[in-house]
C-alpha cells in the first residue's frame, strides 16, 4: 500500500488510506445519461456509501472507479495519481461484487492467494497473507474448502478477504450484501465496517438499501439520474436532507400541505422550522418524518386540523407504524409498539408534530403521503 | 362430509389416506415398465455390438471361437492398400490434431466474444452452426480445389484436419456454449481483472478451467466425429480408418478383422467417453 495520511474516525480509530477524487465524470449509454458530471471525493480511510434507486448511476460510478468501464469524460485520481486511462488490472483496487465471484475451481485459500500469485509473491508469504486475511474475516478454518461448500455469507467474506489480500489502495463494494438473508446481511455489514476500520482503507460502498448505507458509512451520497443530490454524514442526510428527493428517498416522509411564512412553514396549525430558511413565502408541501408525529387518544367527537382516525397499525418490532386518516390527508406516525398498542384501528387520535426542521417540496401533491422508502 | 358420502363414493379427504396396497401396486407396475423399456433399449444397442464381437471372434470353422482376427489388427494389410495399423494411427493423430486445433480456435474466441464483443455472439453462432446445414458432398465440392492444391504439397491424410475442424464446429460450439453458459463469465472476469489479471490470465486461469466439462464434451464429440468420418476422406481420396475398413471389405474380405477393428474403435470411444465423464464429474464435485 502506498504511504498515506492517517485520519481519525468519529469513534477515534486510526486510519490510513488514500484520497480518491472523481472530477466531472460522465458516462452515457446511447441516449441514456448514466453519470452526469459527477464530482466526488473520498477522504483517506473514509467509507462513503452511494445510495439511490435503480439506474441512478451509483454502480456506474463504482465501475468507472474500478476501471471496468471507461468514462466519456472526467478524471479519476487516487492518491494524487491519475488513473483515468489505467486498466482495471493495474488500478490496485480490491472489489467485492454483488454476485458470488469466487473462482469455483479454486479452494478458499487459492482464491485469496490469487491476486498475490499474480504479483509473484512467494508461496510461503502468499499462504501466510492468505491465512491472515481469512483470519480477519473469521474463516481460517475453511481454507481448504471450495466455494460451493460455503454459505452465501461465507462466500462474500472470502471475497472480501481476497480483495484485501492484495493490499489495495481502495476497496470497492458493489452491493455485496444484497444476495444474503436479512440476519446474515446485518452481521456481515457490521463485519465489513469493523474490517474497514481495522485496515483503514478508503472504501466506496454501493447499495440501494438505505439502512445499510446509514449504518456503516462515514458519509452517504444520495444519487439521482446520474447526479449526486447530497453527500453528507448519515445523520445529516436523514435529519437535514438537501433536496425533497433525498427527504423522500431516505426514510419515510409525510407530505403535508402548508404555508411558508418568514422562514418557517405552518402545517395544520403547527409552525415548523425550515431546513432551507431562504425558502420563499407561499403555499408548499412540507415533508414531515413519521417519527416527528406523536399521537394521543382523542375522546371528544369534535374535529380539528390535527384530529383523525387510526386506519391501520403496522407492527415493525420495537416500533409500529400507525396510519391516521385526517379526512383530507393520511399521515403516518412511527411510535413505540407499546404506545401504538393502545391505539387500535378505528380509535380517534390527536396528532402533535415535533418542530424538527423540515424541507418543503415545490411539487404540491400532498395527497401522496410519502410512502417512498 | 362423511354423512353426505354414499356407499362406494370416496370422501373428499380420502386421497391423502389411500390404502398403501394401491401405492405399492402402482409402484410395482411403474418399475416393471421401467425395466421393460430399459431392457428393450439396452437390447437395441447391445445386440449389434455383441453380434459384432461374436463375428470378430469367429474361428476358421463356423461356430468355433478364435482371437486370430484381433491379433491381426496390428499386422493386417489388404492387397493394394496400406497396412491397417497405419490408418488407425493416422486416424488417431487426426483426432488429436482436430481436437487441439478446434480448442485453440474456438475456446479463446468464444470467451473473447462473451467478454468483449457480445454483439458478435450471434454471428459466431451462425458461422459455427453453418456446417450442419451443408451436406458433406457439397462441402467436398467446395473444398476440392483447396485440397487439390494441398495435395501438391503433401499427400498426408493428416491434412484432413482442416475440414474436420469445420465439421466439428457445430458440435464443439454447442458443448462449449453450454459450458460457458453455466458460469458467470462477466463477474468472474471482472473479479480477476480487479485482482490484477491480464485478459490472457483471465481466459486461461479463470474461465477455461471453469468450463472444463464443456471442453471435455467438445473434445469427445470431435473425437467421435473424426473416428467415424468416412465420406469426406473417401471423396477427397485420403485413407483414414473408415476408408481402410471399406477398402478391406471391398477388395480382400476378412470379416473377422473388420469386425474386430470396428469393435476396438467403438470400445476405445466408449472408454474415452467414460474417462472424460469421470474426469468432468470429479472436477465438478470438487469445484
Amino acid at each position: 500500500m502506498t504511504s498515506s495520511p492517517v485520519t481519525r474516525t468519529q469513534d477515534g480509530a486510526a486510519r490510513t488510506g488514500v484520497e480518491v477524487r472523481m472530477e466531472e465524470l460522465s458516462r452515457h449509454y446511447g441516449p441514456v445519461v448514466a453519470l452526469d458530471r459527477l464530482d466526488l471525493t473520498l477522504q483517506p480511510g473514509e467509507l462513503v456509501a452511494l445510495l439511490g434507486p435503480s439506474g441512478c448511476g451509483k454502480t456506474t460510478t463504482l465501475r468507472l472507479l474500478a476501471g471496468l468501464e471507461d468514462a466519456d469524460s472526467g478524471r479519476i485520481t487516487v492518491g494524487g495519481r491519475d488513473l483515468t486511462h489505467v486498466s482495471a488490472a493495474k488500478r490496485d483496487m480490491g472489489m467485492v461484487f454483488q454476485a458470488y465471484s469466487l473462482f469455483p475451481h479454486m479452494t478458499v485459500r487459492q482464491n485469496v492467494a490469487f491476486g498475490l500469485r499474480l504479483r509473484k509473491v512467494g508461496a510461503a508469504a502468499r499462504d501466510k497473507r492468505g491465512l491472515e486475511m481469512l483470519d480477519l474475516v473469521g474463516l481460517s478454518t475453511q481454507a481448504d474448502r471450495y466455494p460451493h461448500q460455503l454459505s452465501g455469507g461465507q462466500q462474500q467474506r472470502v471475497a472480501l478477504a481476497r480483495a484485501l489480500a492484495i493490499e489495495p489502495q481502495v476497496l470497492l463494494l458493489d452491493e455485496p450484501l444484497s444476495a444474503l438473508d436479512a440476519k446474515v446481511r446485518a452481521q456481515l455489514r457490521d463485519e465489513i465496517r469493523r474490517i474497514q476500520l481495522e485496515v483503514g482503507i478508503t472504501t466506496l460502498f454501493v447499495t440501494h438499501d438505505q439502512e445499510e448505507a446509514l449504518a456503516i458509512a462515514d458519509r452517504v451520497g444520495v444519487m439521482k439520474e446520474g447526479r449526486l443530490e447530497q453527500l453528507a454524514p448519515p445523520t445529516e442526510v436523514y435529519s437535514r436532507p438537501a433536496t425533497p428527493f433525498v427527504a423522500e428517498f431516505v426514510g419515510l416522509s409525510n407530505r403535508l400541505s402548508g404555508e411558508v411564512r418568514g422562514g418557517s412553514v405552518i402545517v395544520r396549525g403547527c409552525t415548523l422550522p425550515l431546513v432551507e430558511a431562504a425558502t420563499p413565502d407561499g403555499q408548499a408541501v412540507a415533508l414531515v418524518r413519521p417519527e416527528a408525529v406523536t399521537l394521543a387518544p382523542h375522546d371528544t367527537p369534535e374535529s380539528g386540523p390535527l384530529a383523525g382516525t387510526v386506519i391501520a397499525v403496522t407492527f415493525l418490532g420495537a416500533t409500529s407504524r400507525v396510519s391516521v386518516d385526517l379526512g383530507d390527508a393520511t399521515v403516518l406516525a412511527q411510535l413505540p409498539t407499546s404506545e401504538a398498542a393502545t391505539l387500535p384501528a378505528g380509535s380517534r387520535v390527536t396528532l402533535t408534530i415535533r418542530p424538527d426542521p423540515v424541507l418543503v417540496s415545490a411539487d404540491a401533491s400532498p395527497a401522496a403521503a410519502g410512502e417512498d422508502e | 362430509m362423511a354423512a353426505l358420502t354414499s356407499v362406494g363414493e370416496t370422501p373428499l379427504d380420502a386421497p391423502a389416506k389411500r390404502p398403501p396396497g394401491m401405492q405399492a401396486g402402482r409402484r410395482r407396475r411403474l418399475n416393471i415398465f421401467r425395466y421393460v423399456v430399459f431392457t428393450v433399449f439396452g437390447a437395441f444397442f447391445l445386440l449389434p455390438l455383441l453380434a459384432m464381437l461374436r463375428f470378430s471372434l469367429e474361428g476358421a470353422n463356423l461356430g468355433t471361437w478364435s482371437v486370430t482376427a484381433w491379433k491381426q489388427i496390428a499386422s493386417y494389410q489388404g492387397s493394394g492398400i496400406p497396412p491397417l495399423i497405419s490408418s488407425i494411427e493416422i486416424t488417431l493423430e487426426l483426432a488429436v490434431i482436430t481436437c487441439a486445433v478446434m480448442l485453440v480456435l474456438l475456446v479463446p474466441t468464444m470467451i473473447w466474444v462473451q467478454l468483449r464483443v457480445r454483439w458478435l455472439a450471434r454471428t459466431i453462432e451462425f458461422l459455427c452452426l453453418l456446417p450442419l446445414t451443408i451436406p458433406a458432398i457439397v462441402l467436398v465440392v467446395g473444398l476440392a480445389e483447396i485440397y487439390d492444391r494441398l495435395q501438391r504439397l503433401t499427400l498426408s491424410a493428416l491434412m484432413l484436419f482442416w475440414v474436420y475442424v469445420i465439421l466439428a464446429l457445430p458440435y464443439a460450439y454447442r458443448a462449449l456454449a453450454a459450458g460457458l453458459g453455466a458460469i458467470d463469465v462477466k463477474t468472474l472476469s471482472e473479479a480477476a481483472r480487479s485482482l490484477g489479471a491480464s485478459w490472457f490470465t483471465v481466459m486461461v486461469r479463470v474461465i477455461a478451467p471453469n468450463m472444463r466439462q464443456g471442453i471435455l464434451n467438445a473434445v469427445l464429440l470431435t473425437w467421435s466425429l473424426v473416428l467415424g468420418e468416412f465420406t469426406i476422406a473417401y471423396l477427397l481420396l485420403y485413407n483414414n480408418l473408415q476408408v481402410e475398413l471399406y477398402s478391406i471389405s471391398r477388395n480382400t474380405p476378412n470379416a473377422g478383422v473388420l469386425f474386430a477393428t470396428s469393435f476396438a474403435v467403438l470400445l476405445f470411444a466408449f472408454a474415452l467417453l467414460l474417462i472424460l465423464s469421470y474426469a468432468g464429474r470429479r472436477r465438478g464435485i470438487r469445484g
